[in-house]
């Protein structure tokens, strides 16, 4: 096997699930039964209940390769890695994994709840597809890892869904296969457990293994992995690099936001745009220079207006706030047919995070909100330099 | 089925550490714990002196050592097959977590289910080899065949298991069914009486495939006579296309697990 050779590939697959019940009854129960026991549910057609999960998906990933999967809940992310992983067969197309793959779909899948952290720790090991030497060999760093010391002897129905949580990663990250599959894993543990998860995670990646990660957190989608596979409705949509692909996607999302009814407003915003200097799009590097334009339309309206921006952290607490009245523009009326864009410009001098912008439209002196649009658009700032909060100081180690 | 073995073989570790899971959490939480592997053997053995008892009772003949030891020489093999059927029956479904969210061969499931029963097993036979010992039953050459009964008796217990662990995920109708099934099968095996009894019956009663091994043991540990051998090899042919046909429908329906359970 040469390095070069893809590790991970999907060639066109599809998977067809059926919506409510699996069998309404014994009549249609019998014949499909046998049906799948001999032939197995091939079929390229879509029976009156069913739907496709996933459709002619392919890609392929390289030794040593990270490769986020985004998309909207039900685009078929974890239905491609239960795929992956053997859970659940292809109705169609082919699927190669060339080498040991551990998957961590569910932190904690496998506890017991009446067996000690300790236990616990040998149990999902081996179900993780450890040896019971490699775990004993690892045990001290698991429960270091973990910080729950104190408690690694009680059973773990004592413990809080958030201990939990913290080791079942830092047992599923101890495991070191070839490919690692991790589902929206990251997002377990306090602030502070959730840093050294990332953290961990890099030093995964680090040492050359495979890494797989489905997540909604766009920002360490970005920081962690170089390859994207954008999916919507068990399509790809988009799959290349990390930048463009989330850019993407978030396009994608902040268009189908605006798709929002304007029937019956008097006054409305038509579009909202965010360029990168002068192009679409939704990834800044600190300090590069953003432009949001909205497009705006007043119908019936003849009183004054003025255009409101503000901008939310992942948390969404407000941090920024702007309108165009303290920019100095006065309110502005626009007639019956008109249509109006203002364009802002900013300098994104932003820690590395995603973002919200939200926009309204008001009329500045009744305080009145004629439309908005919450959040109008995401967008994520990408950096090398690692720091936490939302401005940007832009910190240098001068002496050490 | 080679691929089956190979995968238990690489998955070994798996397979104990669920295996020692089941029979750790069994006893958890319990005042008693592992003394109930020994406690539950007793009460069935129990059972059947009393059954036994009426029998004499009721056909004027005096109750002999022999009929007590033959009762316990039977009723431990039987409540180890039983409780294999019933664990293992449910060991994919009551894994909902692990059958949807993790990759490993499912078989690892109902194979672990009958080995943690194989542990009860094997400390109960152990308190009842030490009293057979002391009730001076006697041994022969003929025990040398015990080994080999209780192997086709594993066989059975396993082929079943998986059968039924499998059917079950599907269909949970085969849990009441086995329930049923298991709670009379008590009258139809010869555990409390022996199939001799009922002359040229007999042959239907042996027709149950645990039926000759429980009285192949009742030869060759109670009587010191060889088997049946054309039954205990009847048996035998059993339980080895159960397994085959079990373990290959296992793997043609592991697919669908996650989906169907």
């Amino acid at each position: 096997m040469s390095d070069d050779q893809a590790i991970l590939e999907f060639r066109k697959v599809s998977k067809k699930f059926r919506r409510g019940q699996l069998h309404d009854s014994l009549r249609d129960l019998l014949p499909s039964l046998a049906k799948s026991f001999f032939r197995g549910r091939s079929s390229k057609d879509l029976g009156e209940q069913e739907f496709w999960a996933l459709r002619d998906v392919s890609f392929a990933l390289g030794k040593g390769e990270a490769l986020g999967i985004i998309g909207p809940n039900g685009a078929g992310k974890s239905t491609i890695l239960k795929t992956l992983t053997g859970i659940m067969n292809p109705t169609s197309g082919e699927r190669i994994v060339r080498g040991s793959l551990s998957a961590l779909i569910e932190v904690g899948a496998g506890f017991h709840p009446d067996l000690t952290g300790r236990e616990n720790i040998f149990l999902n090991g081996t179900i993780l597809g450890m040896s019971r030497a490699e775990i004993r060999e690892k045990l001290e760093e698991i429960i270091e890892f973990s910080g729950l010391r104190d408690f690694i002897d009680t059973p773990v129905k004592r413990y809080s869904s958030g201990m939990y949580a913290r080791l079942g990663f830092s047992i599923a990250c101890h495991v070191s296969p070839d490919i690692l599959v991790v589902d929206e894993v990251l997002s377990v543990g306090d602030w502070a457990f959730q840093n050294k998860s990332m953290e961990k995670m890099k030093g995964i990646l680090g040492s050359g293994a495979t890494v797989i990660f489905v997540s909604h957190n766009l920002k360490a989608v970005t920081t962690l992995c170089e390859k994207v596979l954008y999916l919507e409705k068990g399509q790809v949509q988009a799959f290349g690099p990390a930048k463009e692909v989330v850019d993407a996607y978030i396009r994608r999302a902040s268009a189908q936001a605006q798709e929002a009814k304007i029937e019956g407003k008097p006054a409305f915003i038509e579009e909202v745009r965010l360029k990168n200097g002068t192009e679409d799009g939704s990834v800044f590097r600190p300090g590069e220079k953003g432009v949001v334009e909205v497009a705006v339309r007043a119908p019936d309206w003849d009183k004054g207006m003025a255009v409101a921006l503000g901008f939310r952290d992942e948390n969404y607490n407000m941090f920024f706030y702007v309108d165009s009245c303290r920019l100095g523009a006065p309110e502005f009326f626009l007639g019956p047919g008109e249509s109006r864009t203002l364009v802002f410009e900013f300098d994104m001098h932003l820690a590395p995070g995603s973002y919200f912008l939200n926009v309204a439209l008001t009329h500045p002196q009744l305080d009145q909100v004629l439309d908005h649009r919450a959040p109008a658009l995401t967008f994520v700032v990408h950096s090398d330099v690692d720091v936490r909060g939302v401005a940007n100081l832009y910190p240098r180690l001068v002496e050490r | 089925m080679l691929q089956s073995i190979r995968s238990l073989v690489e998955y070994r570790d798996l397979l104990l550490m669920l295996t020692w899971r089941d029979i750790r959490i069994k006893y958890k939480q319990s005042v008693m714990g592992f003394l109930w592997a020994i406690f539950m053997p007793i009460i069935i053995v129990a059972a059947g002196i009393m059954v036994k008892i009426a029998f004499s009772y009721v056909s004027k003949q005096p109750l002999q050592t022999e009929h007590i030891v033959t009762i316990a020489v039977k009723s431990l093999p039987w409540a180890f097959f039983v409780a294999c059927l019933r664990f293992s029956s449910n060991s994919l479904i009551s894994n909902p977590n692990l059958v949807t969210k993790i990759y490993f061969p499912r078989i690892i499931f109902p194979v672990s289910a009958v080995i943690s029963q194989l542990f009860d097993f094997v400390i109960a036979s152990s308190v009842l080899l030490v009293i057979l010992a002391f009730l001076k039953v006697g041994a022969s050459l003929q025990l040398l065949w015990v080994p080999l009964l209780i192997l086709i008796l594993l066989f059975l217990a396993l082929g079943m298991g998986i059968l039924f662990s499998a059917a079950n995920l599907f269909f949970r109708d085969v849990k009441y069914l086995v329930e049923v099934i298991l709670t009379f099968a008590i009258f139809f095996t010869p555990v409390f009486y022996e199939v001799e009894m009922f002359d040229k019956w007999s042959t239907l009663l042996l027709v149950n495939p645990v039926a000759p091994l429980l009285e192949g043991l009742r030869a060759c540990v109670v009587l010191h006579q060889a088997p049946d051998l054309m039954w205990i090899a009847y048996s035998g042919g059993v339980a080895v296309v159960t397994l085959l046909v079990s373990v290959w429908s296992f793997a043609r329906l592991e697919p669908l697990f996650a989906e169907s359970i």
